[in-house]
């Protein structure tokens, strides 16, 4: 048996039943990845000895019989999120040799549950890209074919659970980086409400979009992290009072709704044909398919990339080479300041820097930032308009499948067009999730579905019956 | 088009020291990024404004919420540091 193709659940019924250890998984992941991960680059840190650690304690606790649905279980963490005494460098030269004070609250979490750090994985510099090209340590490749991006920014954590280097992971999405790889990769990623996961020990990008979220082999899996992360967080004042309770949903009368603005031009025929399949294949279960209207989404685009690098620019200027990370020498404090970042930061930061500052400067304010915060507001209302006649809405979850490495890299762009199905749901605070919905030529592509805020319950329940329906092999 | 000269001016808003080639890039890229987002021009204005997470407070009352001590670890990261405080060059002469 390769345990490294397990699911959560059947690596969990395996602990429970002795057929192997949490040590014998553990091991047999950490081989896998000294096979593979030369060829994905998937991982920026690994720490076997922690990993063997944490899975002999782990073994102990299930020796008990008292044991939870993660115990045990190895994952990866977007190397965005801080796991305490371990190296958290979000992909960039500025956090190359920064050590984590302290855990997140998601890894708490998982730490809590004894599930297994493998290691920290890669992703777009400070989660800034769509491919995964933007880390400063190399790209990650998508397993399905070595040629092309994982998709980002959250591409080591897709990357890592595509090729069985874990069981599952941990990305954050500010807009789209967790669905958008997921739907690249072949897996389901979730995107949660804004508000549902504690995001301290994070690092900020844009925070009024920011969400820590799972990334897995399937919907169950994906709902038994979740269920396992979310909640109130004392140390995060944007954390909800949240819940999760399972929910039971007959597709039977349920409401679906297709924004008719997401399938014009842009989207590849072949994405367009398989998304319009799922939506057939629900159709002839009972739901009712609803044409829907979201009558600002052509201005989300360009909204998203106003406000996220807005807060991108004010979150980064933190890194100045006093308080962490990488400082250069420099004869008074402005030239540490102007070296330290000129050095520590790639293009693409750099690129998202600039523009944030340009639209918050005096003078470009009221055009840009303000006029995007007017924008979001209409985002928002047509969302809250359309739920008011369904209960979901379906879409794709990006135009193209998984685009060839170096495409897009003189075209930042076309780069940022690939985000145009993502966005809004985090303009919006909303709960998206991506799950595989069929092939180009092997090439993965997502169906994404987006409900009303903290109503993953509902997502992940038409998201597991789906997965019995669609033909993703 | 934005001229080098604003490109200058802005990266030394976000005090960011930029190579000349660097600058170059920067102006075409951001006027490509820039021109896209004229298009909101278009947008109407909204009827009204209400913040967008108006249900999550993003305000506490002002107390010491951790019950522990992690500052050592904190300013252990520093890259320079002395008696427990951070060092940051003079900015008086």
């Amino acid at each position: 048996m390769d345990l490294t193709k397990l699911t959560i659940k059947q690596a969990h019924e395996g602990l429970k039943n002795g057929e192997f250890t949490s040590v014998d998984l553990t091991k047999a992941y950490l081989a896998k990845i000294k096979s593979e991960d030369k060829k994905i680059n998937a991982y920026l840190s690994v720490d076997k000895d922690f990993a063997i650690a944490q899975a002999k304690l782990a073994d102990e606790k299930i020796a008990t019989g008292r044991f939870e649905m993660l115990t045990g279980i190895p994952c990866a963490i977007k190397d965005a999120i801080l796991v305490e005494g371990q190296k958290c460098t979000s992909a960039s030269k500025i956090l190359e040799n920064y050590v984590a004070p302290y855990d997140a609250t998601v890894i708490e979490k998982l730490k809590e549950q004894r599930a297994i750090i493998l290691g920290k994985t890669n992703l777009d510099e400070f989660a800034m890209g769509g491919s995964g090209e933007n880390s400063a340590f190399g790209a990650t490749k998508n397993p399905h074919d070595l040629t092309r991006v994982a998709g980002g920014s959250s591409s080591g954590s897709v990357a890592s659970v595509a090729g069985n280097m874990a069981c599952f992971s941990l990305g954050s999405d500010t807009g789209g980086s967790i669905r958008l790889p997921a739907s690249f990769c072949g897996l389901v990623g979730l995107k949660p409400t804004y508000g549902a996961v504690s995001r301290y020990g994070l690092i900020a990008f844009g925070s009024s979009l920011d969400q820590i979220g799972p990334i897995a082999k399937n919907v169950e899996d994906a709902k038994i992290v979740f269920e396992a992360i979310c909640g109130k967080d004392k140390m995060d004042a944007t954390s909800a009072d949240y819940k999760f309770k399972e929910e039971n949903l007959s597709l039977k009368g349920l409401k679906i709704g297709v924004p008719k603005e997401y399938f014009t031009e842009g989207i590849n025929p072949e994405v367009e044909k398989i998304i319009k399949l799922a939506i057939e294949k629900v159709k002839e279960a009972g739901v009712k398919i609803v044409e829907i209207s979201l009558p600002s989404s052509e201005f989300a685009l360009a909204c998203y990339y106003i406000i996220a690098p807005a807060e991108a620019s004010s979150n980064l200027a933190r890194f100045d080479g006093i308080r962490y990370g990488l400082s250069e020498k420099a004869d008074n404090l402005l030239d540490v300041y102007l070296k330290t970042k000129g050095k520590g930061f790639g293009q693409e930061v750099k690129r998202r820097i600039m523009l944030g500052t340009y639209t918050l400067s005096s003078g470009y304010y009221d055009a840009y930032y303000k006029k995007a915060l007017e924008t979001r507001q209409l985002i928002k209302e047509d969302f809250a308009n359309a739920f008011k006649d369904v209960d979901l809405i379906f879409a794709p979850t990006s135009p193209v499948p998984a685009i060839k490495l170096g495409q897009n890299a003189d075209n930042p762009l076309a780069m940022y067009l690939m985000d145009i199905y993502t966005v809004s749901v985090n303009i919006a605070g909303l709960p998206g999730i991506s799950i595989p919905a069929g092939r180009i030529d092997g090439l993965p592509v997502g169906l994404q579905i987006i409900g009303k805020h903290f109503e993953e319950s509902k997502i992940l329940a038409i998201a597991s019956q789906m997965e019995n329906m669609i033909q993703y092999k | 088009m934005i001229s080098k000269e604003e490109v200058k001016h802005i990266a030394k808003l976000a005090r960011l020291e930029l190579t000349e080639k660097e600058i170059e890039k920067l102006q075409k890229d951001m006027s490509v990024i820039l021109d896209y987002f004229d298009l909101l021009q278009k947008a109407p204005k909204p009827k009204k404004m209400e913040g967008i997470y108006k249900d999550l407070s993003s305000t506490r009352k002002d107390e010491a919420i951790s019950d522990y001590d992690i500052k050592d670890k904190l300013i252990g990261q520093a890259p320079d540091k002395k008696d427990g405080y951070i060092k940051v060059k003079s900015i008086l002469q």
